[in-house]
């Protein structure tokens, strides 16, 4: 059964088309690798989810509720798509057990020292355990990208939203982010994931997706796509990003 | 010319009464002031084109004219134009009220605007309705960076209660001004009105400070 469901989803910004009558059906349980250059619309489709974005045609079904159905349902569609951003965003005047504890209390009504176990049970998932105390400012990249993929998971979600987690972070640093999100897909959640790390793609990913100038132009098996691919300029993306 | 210590001497329980009134205008007006400014400052920062549209020209009016005027305006034009008659000293503090919500509006539209809209989306993202975005994540950030631009306006809006000398409150500086009219003792008495200024506003300085210490300043 589809958790996301396009729908000849067009999005615009003034006159720039971003996305073209995107249809696209994502299942429960699926790894889905967004790639595709920069300008074809892969953010803006993640964005599109969960209404951070909103579709100007067409319609789009997270968990059986359209994006279009209002303001309190789409509160709903974001409770069940957890967000990860390219830059972390994690709230600055809270400890990394405050922003993972933070969305349980205020989203889901949970008790406080309920949200705080929680947390340190999500931070100690994430290899934080012992940064509960930290501020973002004191953490590095790697280790706040965590606490925000903990903070996400903290909602409890059917599905997680990455857009470009790893693209602000030093080399040295992606493998600890992609290591959590590994153990995530191994979990068996649904995860949508904007990425040029072509290793995760191929180990971790059940689905890739290329897309072009606001249309999804290849779709299908990560590892097949990436060892003999027949559409040229997949072929040409791909020389690029290696 | 000689300074004569008991000029300040016997003029002090005056002054200070005046300063006690000029205290009291002061914060009564900037606590109204600051509820003002952050519904005028919110009101320009996220509401449609016409809640815009309120906020900027009330902003526009006040900002646009000396406080003089308008407290002029609330003590004399007001009883003739719509029948309301204020008391002195509610003129004085309606005028604070009013000149400084102005100010502090900008102040706090600036310093939610400036917070990093990646933060309001982090809060959507997580399903939170707009408010709560703007109570627990963008406004503590905001309200940080609001304390030093904040804290020239409260010393503004003290000082600016010299101003109702026009209007003959009894604050400091009027307190200065009657008992110079008496004895003309020039030197002595604005030195000591000078001098409880520089106490009332350091002090204001110093309480800011500190809470700015006290809070991390992102």
């Amino acid at each position: 059964m589809s958790i996301v469901e396009f729908r000849k989803v067009t999005k615009t910004f003034g006159p720039v088309v971003v996305l073209r009558e995107v249809d696209l059906n994502i299942d429960a349980g699926e790894v889905v690798v967004l790639i595709g250059p920069s300008g074809s619309g892969k953010s803006t489709l993640l964005r599109c989810i969960n209404a951070l974005e909103e579709i100007n045609g067409g319609d789009l079904v997270v968990d059986d509720i359209s994006v279009r159905s209002g303001r309190s349902k789409v509160r709903l569609i974001r409770q069940e798509a957890g967000m990860v951003f390219q830059q972390f965003n994690l709230f600055p005047q809270m400890t990394a057990l405050q922003n993972v504890a933070f969305g349980p209390q205020r989203v889901r009504g949970v008790a406080k020292a309920e949200a705080i176990e929680q947390a340190k049970a999500l931070l100690a998932k994430v290899g934080l355990a012992e940064r509960g105390h930290h501020y973002p400012s004191e953490l590095s990249g790697g280790q706040q990208q965590r606490v925000a993929i903990a903070r996400a998971l903290a909602v409890k979600p059917k599905l997680m939203l990455f857009d470009e987690p790893t693209s602000a972070l030093d080399p040295e640093l992606r493998h600890e982010v992609l290591r959590v999100m590994r153990s995530l897909a191994e979990e068996g959640m649904t995860m949508i994931v904007v990425t040029h790390e072509m290793a995760f793609a191929r180990q971790v990913g059940t689905r890739l997706i290329f897309m072009e100038d606001g249309k999804i132009s290849v779709d299908g098996n990560p590892a097949e796509l990436l060892a003999n691919t027949t559409n040229p300029r997949l072929k040409e993306f791909l020389q690029h990003v290696h | 010319m000689e300074f004569d210590w008991s000029v300040i001497a016997d003029a002090m329980p005056a002054l200070l009464s005046g300063a006690r009134l000029t205290i009291l205008i002061t914060v009564a007006g900037l606590v109204g002031g600051l509820i003002v400014g952050f519904v005028a400052g919110l009101m320009r920062a996220y509401g449609n084109a016409i809640v815009n549209g309120i906020a900027f020209a009330y902003v526009e009016l006040i900002r646009g004219t000396p406080i003089v005027v308008q407290v002029m305006f609330i003590y004399f034009a007001l009883p003739v134009l719509a029948d309301i008659r204020v008391n002195p000293m509610t003129a004085a503090v309606v005028s604070i009220i009013v000149n400084a919500g102005a100010y502090i509006a900008e102040i706090v539209r600036g310093s939610f605007l400036s917070v990093h809209k990646g933060l309001k989306e982090a809060g959507l993202a997580l399903g939170l309705p707009m408010w709560k975005v703007l109570v627990y994540i963008i406004g503590p950030v905001a309200f940080r960076r609001m304390i030093p631009p904040l804290g020239n306006q409260f010393i503004v809006s003290l000082k600016d209660t010299s101003l109702f000398i026009v209007i003959g409150v009894g604050e400091l500086t009027r307190q200065g001004q009657e008992i110079m009219a008496a004895n003309f003792r020039a030197v002595e008495i604005w030195s000591a009105v000078a001098i409880l200024y520089l106490l009332m506003t350091g002090t204001l300085t110093l309480i800011l400070r500190v809470t700015e210490k006290r809070m991390r300043i992102l």
